[in-house]
């Protein structure tokens, strides 16, 4: 044998054993434990999520989470993905769940099994205060209007605002930071997140919400839900069962309690009605998505 | 593999090649106008050159391009003064902040690898041109840049390959070049594969046409630098 | 000044340096063997080597990425159920990542050596055949100490790149320090603060590797006459 031919089989061995120990130990290790399951999370849409300064998760999704793998009884294992990268990671098994504020839609559903709803709240354009844009098609004729990628808020407003020129962001923060700084006109986003992420924040002053809120289902779905693998039905039972035990012994209530003073859960029937001009999330807000 | 997809987002995909092409083309032409003068000023003997330039390409080499990017682009545009300076409608566009990153980048890479290759140049040739009377600019026209240049070439055959896929971060600030159009087509359908194997073939084909065109550059101007033909061959070559 | 998020930026530097190095390992040893193969006289050892260099420096390392990471846990799921194993085998991401930028970055020192080699006068070659010494002993002991002289300006630019590249682990789902940076300066809205601090480390790493570079290009430069 060569020596070429003798260098190139070492190095082939090599990485081929350090791959196969690696993974074997990781498989052993799993087999260990027999109840655990990874839950992808974003980590970059407050309130929902966000890292706090010393790396740590927090915010309404998990707290939610967490409180559901109690019930369930099942350790999990938060693992922090970009939105846009979720369902892909569900579906080569990197994850086993989605709980990142991703809504219920059919076009998801196609790729997806979805959990009930854990909450439910509509969309908005926000804008800056005096800029006296309409929120149609013809009003934002040519402006740019900013959205997270692969929302429903970037599939709403392609669909519907072709005149306008869509830029597209991988985080939501993002989006705020330009609109602060002039590089789009208007943002479609979620009303608590813009809220309570922008608004409320520094940064937010001077900026307002326009026009009406969306909550056509078939874009915005019927709310948020835990995102499985399709044919998963026997996680998406415990899921279901451990959403409607949290809302029954008051562990939602609390959850929410801590970051809104409203009811976030939303009405069941989710049916459409354009007519609800919310300045703010209501206390009541029928059937209004995010 | 869902082929029907891929071929219904082919123009998208077209027109982030375009988009490719013209921050690639762009940033290299003034990252390498840039980077001539400053690679001989770095490997000159003057240490104040030498040094100045150092600190350019030091900071520069030093810190990935995402980080330089996401400085210029987001970083920038956190301050008031920036705002409303005469520099912010050009600030404000994506494009204008990615080819001044690319540039700035392939300028510092460019610029060392051509004092490298300076340095690498045997001395007995520049000593050769001195005592034959040369002036110093014709020392640096004649024998050491050509000398110079040419043998950077495969080590900026890299560089370029490494631009043209440095272009795909442009995609990280809202451009929609060819990762771009990837992207959005995996946000819409949540098809990976498809996605970003259709942009990964795009890609090889840019490649394999800036390679051949090296290949081609490295065949005429590295023909006094390639391996020996086998022992046989230069026997035949001698004997006959 | 970095509200409190600096410890876990370090943790995150860790981490980078950890997949750094380990990828820099895999990637001397296939850019040597690839660098041999690409000047050796066999037209297929040529050809791979060939292939592999163009098919690895013609995709972003950030599409190669995903497509490993995806691709590669896809298949090995595949053949995992294929055997019989229930419980799904998870290649974490630090394997992922380094396998793939060692991967990805032995095709460029291949270049970088190839160049290299291409720069030693071929008389020195021919005249430790000349003496009889065995191909082997010509490449340990005349061709590569004088390659390492010539490779080392390529070879410090290939590291530096690598590192930076280690920044796009974050997006198979790594929490480096690129990752956490990012985070922060979504969390605080102050991304010049946290890019600058990300690009301080950077520079702070790059430091450590260029004086330790260019200490051993002095060491393997001695005897040769500089232009002066």
């Amino acid at each position: 044998m060569s020596i070429l031919t003798k260098l190139f089989g070492g190095v082939f061995c090599m990485i081929a054993s350090f791959a196969l120990v690696n993974a074997v130990s990781t498989a052993h290790a799993q087999n260990a434990q027999p109840k655990k399951i990874r839950i992808g999370v974003e980590g970059a849409y407050p309130p929902f999520s966000k890292i706090d300064p010393s790396g740590k998760l927090s915010g309404f999704d998990i707290d939610i989470t967490n409180a559901l793998c109690a019930v369930m009884k099942t350790e999990c294992v938060l693992v922090q993905q970009a939105f846009d990268g979720m369902i892909p990671a569900l579906q080569t098994r990197k994850i086993d769940a989605v709980i990142a504020s991703m809504s219920i839609t059919d076009e998801r559903k196609k790729a997806v099994d979805f959990s009930d709803k854990y909450y439910q709240t509509p969309a908005r354009f926000v804008t800056k205060t005096g800029a006296k844009l309409a929120a149609t098609p013809d009003g934002l004729k040519g402006r740019k209007i900013g959205v997270q990628r692969a929302t429903v808020h970037d599939r709403y407003a392609t669909d519907f605002f072709k005149a306008a020129q869509i830029v597209r962001y991988t985080k939501q923060d993002e989006v705020f930071l330009d609109m602060t700084s002039g590089r789009v006109d208007a943002a479609l986003v979620d009303i608590v997140a813009a809220q309570q992420g922008f608004l409320k924040t520094a940064q937010g002053k001077g900026f307002e919400f326009t026009g009406p809120v969306y909550d056509d289902p078939k874009y915005f779905g019927v709310g948020a839900g835990v995102a499985l693998r399709k044919g998963n039905d026997q996680l998406r039972g415990e899921f279901n069962k451990a959403i409607a035990a949290i809302r029954s012994n008051g562990t939602y209530k609390k959850i929410q309690d801590k970051y809104f003073d409203f009811d976030v859960y939303g009405t069941n029937s989710g049916t459409s009605s354009g007519a609800a001009t919310v300045a703010a999330p209501a206390p009541v807000a029928p059937a209004v998505k995010k | 593999m869902n082929t029907e997809v891929i071929i219904e987002a082919l123009p998208s995909y077209f027109d982030g090649v375009l988009v490719t092409l013209q921050l690639l083309g762009v940033a290299l032409l003034l990252g390498l106008i840039l980077a001539v003068p400053l690679g001989i000023a770095r490997a000159s003997a003057n240490k104040f050159l030498s040094w100045s330039v150092w600190s350019y390409t030091y900071v520069i080499r030093g810190t990935p391009m995402l980080v330089q990017l996401f400085l210029i682009y987001f970083g920038l545009a956190q301050f008031a003064i920036v705002r409303d300076s005469a520099l912010w409608p050009w600030l404000s566009s994506a494009w204008f902040c990615a080819v001044l990153a690319f540039t700035l980048n392939t300028a510092a890479y460019t610029a060392e690898i051509i004092a490298g290759a300076i340095r690498a140049i045997p001395a007995g040739e520049v000593e050769a041109a001195k005592s034959l009377g040369l002036s110093r600019w014709q020392v640096l026209w004649r024998i050491v840049l050509p000398a110079g240049l040419r043998r950077a070439l495969p080590a900026y055959s890299n560089e370029v390959i490494m631009m043209l896929h440095g272009t795909s971060l442009a995609s990280t600030v809202t451009l929609v070049d060819l990762t771009g159009a990837a992207r959005e087509m995996n946000a819409r359908f949540y098809l990976p594969f498809e996605a970003f194997i259709t942009a990964g073939v795009f890609y090889l084909a840019l490649t394999g046409i800036l390679v051949g065109l090296f290949h081609l550059a490295e065949k005429r101007w590295l023909r006094h630098l390639a391996p020996r033909q086998s022992r046989y061959a230069v026997a035949v070559a001698i004997q006959t | 000044m970095l509200h409190g998020f600096l410890p876990t930026l370090i943790e995150g530097t860790g981490i980078t340096l950890a997949v750094a190095f380990l990828s820099l390992i895999i990637a001397i040893l296939l850019g040597l063997v690839g660098a041999a193969a690409r000047l050796s006289a066999s037209p297929v050892l040529r050809g791979i080597a060939a292939v592999y260099t163009t098919v690895i420096r013609g995709v972003p390392d950030l599409v190669l990425m995903l497509l490993i990471f995806y691709g590669g846990q896809l298949a090995v799921n595949i053949i995992a159920a294929q055997m019989g194993v229930e419980e799904p085998i998870d290649i974490n991401p630090f394997v992922a990542g380094v396998a793939t930028i060692g991967f990805i970055f032995g095709a460029y020192l291949t270049e970088t050596f190839r160049g290299a080699l291409m720069a030693i006068h071929p008389g020195q070659r021919e005249a430790g055949l000349a003496f009889g010494m065995s191909p082997f002993k010509v490449f340990i002991r005349i061709t590569f100490p004088q390659m390492i002289r010539f490779a080392i300006p390529g070879f410090t630019n290939n590291w530096l790149v690598l590192v930076k590249s280690t920044a796009l682990v974050s997006v198979i789902g790594l929490t480096d320090m690129m990752h956490r940076a990012g985070m922060a300066a979504g969390a605080t809205r102050e991304p010049f603060t946290f890019y600058l601090a990300a690009a301080a480390i950077y520079l702070a790493i790059t430091t450590v590797s260029l004086l330790i570079l260019r200490a051993l290009e002095k060491r393997v430069n001695v005897g040769i006459r500089r232009l002066a």
